[in-house]
């Protein structure tokens, strides 16, 4: 992966893809094809962007906090109940159904629930970060412990290691690749999710900013919003690879 | 007297009887191998002697302390090298004494010091992918040999007088490609003779078997039974290009004969 993604070469293709995607975008609204009340034309964006900087970094600031307290304990619930669950099969077989049937009821349906179970502050928005979050990081650390090399299992055991010990020196290190696999695509959905929320209900948020600029038909302020979104959401999954990073330099070794 | 000892150990899985009334022993010092064709039980029987799984029959005595089903006493090498990856090379090695209670530091230091002797110096913090095949093996073995001396908590390095613990090698030389093999079995004549680890091996190279042993117990069939024992008798400083004599192929002769009668019965 440190290959595809490392060289400055490697990524030329991605941006000169983006930048013929925004010219062509430019070029349909600037010939009149498509009137700008429909849609907006970059420029337009870029401007509604800069002019509103401080209102879209206000909500951003919300909506980081209630993704980023929410991913935390995502993360932490995660944790606990993927290694509870392979510890003790019987918790396994009564869960795993559970865990998954809890994955296809959909946020937009119980984002309103949980507004009207605990009103319109931070509470229901952590919660259903909590919710889509902590499913992709459980699951990745239940397959990351059952992938671990029985062999190696053998050796520790040999060695006299008691089930605490074979589970910090090879089981843990063995669910670490599948652990931040998981913690890239819940820290994604960590931002669409709080924002879900907020648009559902609350005052502030980068929701709350949405639905004000969609009734007042600001569309360039709603292309704004959204492409920040989009950024905040790739700055999120780029520091989670930094953090994979620092914490597997093993995995990064060529010979 | 005997430091390991296996009697009339017999294991079954399920109707299948993999062992059947199998004893060896290992005194204290001896370099003995298992030879067998694949599939006569030899890995079962090293699970048995180290005792990740029990026996239906029989039991396994270190020092004359009835070890069965009791793992953490015999020192144990797989057949893989099974260095961990996440881990530098001086805490794969310096593991069991982690295990067995030293802090990270203090296993760091007891075992930096075997390094030169096992032809790792320079290597202790890389990890074990910048290792070559070797030198993980000779990172496994000295990660086995610290497993013997956390479990009988005394280093034996130069002058030593008496051994530190047994050892089981599941194949320790099997991946290896020729020439490196031939180097490796030169190493760990040279190095046993340093830290006098009492070791049982198993092999199904003949050649090796010879070379490298002081018995050699053949175990063949299915259920996988002893069926001969042979002493190999030049002392092991000779065996540097034993396999070049007439002595050499008169063992190789005779153990090849015992199998080849095995197989036709």
């Amino acid at each position: 992966m440190s290959e595809r993604s490392g060289s400055i070469t490697s990524k030329l293709p991605a941006a000169a893809a983006l930048l013929l995607l925004i010219f062509f975008w430019w070029l349909l609204c600037a010939s009149g094809a498509v009137p700008s009340y429909m849609l907006p034309s970059p420029v337009d964006v870029a401007r509604a962007f800069v002019n509103d900087f401080s209102n879209l970094m206000y909500h951003a600031g919300t909506t980081l906090q209630e993704a980023a307290y929410g991913l935390v304990i995502g993360v932490v619930l995660a944790f606990a109940i993927a290694t509870v669950m392979d510890r003790f099969l019987i918790l396994d077989r009564a869960f795993s159904p559970l865990l998954v049937i809890s994955q296809t009821i959909p946020t937009i349906a119980i984002a309103p629930l949980l507004v009207l179970w605990m009103g319109f502050g931070m509470a229901p928005k952590i919660t259903l970060v909590v919710i889509t979050t902590f499913f992709p990081i459980a699951v990745g650390l239940l397959e990351g412990y059952r992938s671990v090399d029985p062999d190696a299992v053998d050796l520790l055991r040999a060695m006299g290691a008691n089930r605490r010990q074979i589970f910090r020196h090879v089981k843990f290190p063995a669910s670490l690749p599948y652990f931040f696999s998981g913690l890239k695509i819940s820290a994604s959905y960590a931002i669409v999710g709080a924002v879900i929320a907020e648009w559902l209900g609350g005052f502030e948020g980068l929701g709350v900013y949405m639905t004000r600029v969609k009734k007042a038909y600001a569309f360039d302020r709603m292309f704004a919003v959204i492409i920040l979104i989009v950024v905040i959401s790739l700055l999120l999954m780029g520091l989670v690879d930094l953090i994979r990073r620092a914490a597997m330099p093993y995995a990064n070794i060529k010979n | 007297m005997d430091l390991l000892r296996a009697e009339h150990i017999t294991k079954r899985y399920g109707d299948r009887t993999i062992l059947k009334d199998v004893s060896v022993r290992l005194e204290e010092g001896e370099l003995v191998s298992l030879l067998g064709l694949s599939g006569s039980g030899k890995t079962t029987l090293f699970h048995v002697l180290s005792g990740l799984i029990p026996p239906e029959e029989g039991r396994v005595l270190l020092n004359g302390e009835d070890v069965t089903a009791k793992p953490g006493k015999v020192s144990y090498m797989l057949q893989k090298d099974l260095l961990l990856a996440h881990k530098k090379v001086i805490d794969n090695v310096a593991l069991p004494l982690l295990l067995a209670g030293r802090k990270k530091k203090e296993a760091r230091k007891e075992a930096a010091p075997y390094f030169e002797d096992f032809g790792l110096a320079g290597t202790e913090m890389l990890y074990p992918a910048q290792l070559s095949g070797g030198m993980r093996q000779r990172a496994a073995f000295l990660r086995t040999y610290l497993s013997a001396v956390a479990a009988s908590g005394e280093h034996r390095l130069k002058g030593a007088q008496m051994p530190s613990g047994a050892a089981l090698l599941d194949e320790p030389f099997s991946a290896l490609d020729t020439i490196t093999k031939s180097q490796m079995h030169d190493w760990y004549l040279d190095v046993m003779e340093k830290i006098s680890l009492s070791t049982l091996f198993i092999t199904h190279d003949i050649d090796e078997a010879i070379v490298l042993s002081d018995r050699i117990y053949i175990l063949t069939g299915s259920p996988g039974e002893i069926r001969d024992e042979i002493r190999i008798l030049p002392e092991r400083r000779e065996r540097r290009d034993f396999n070049m004599t007439g002595e050499f192929l008169a063992y190789k002769k005779q153990i090849r004969d015992i199998l080849e009668r095995q197989q036709t019965q």
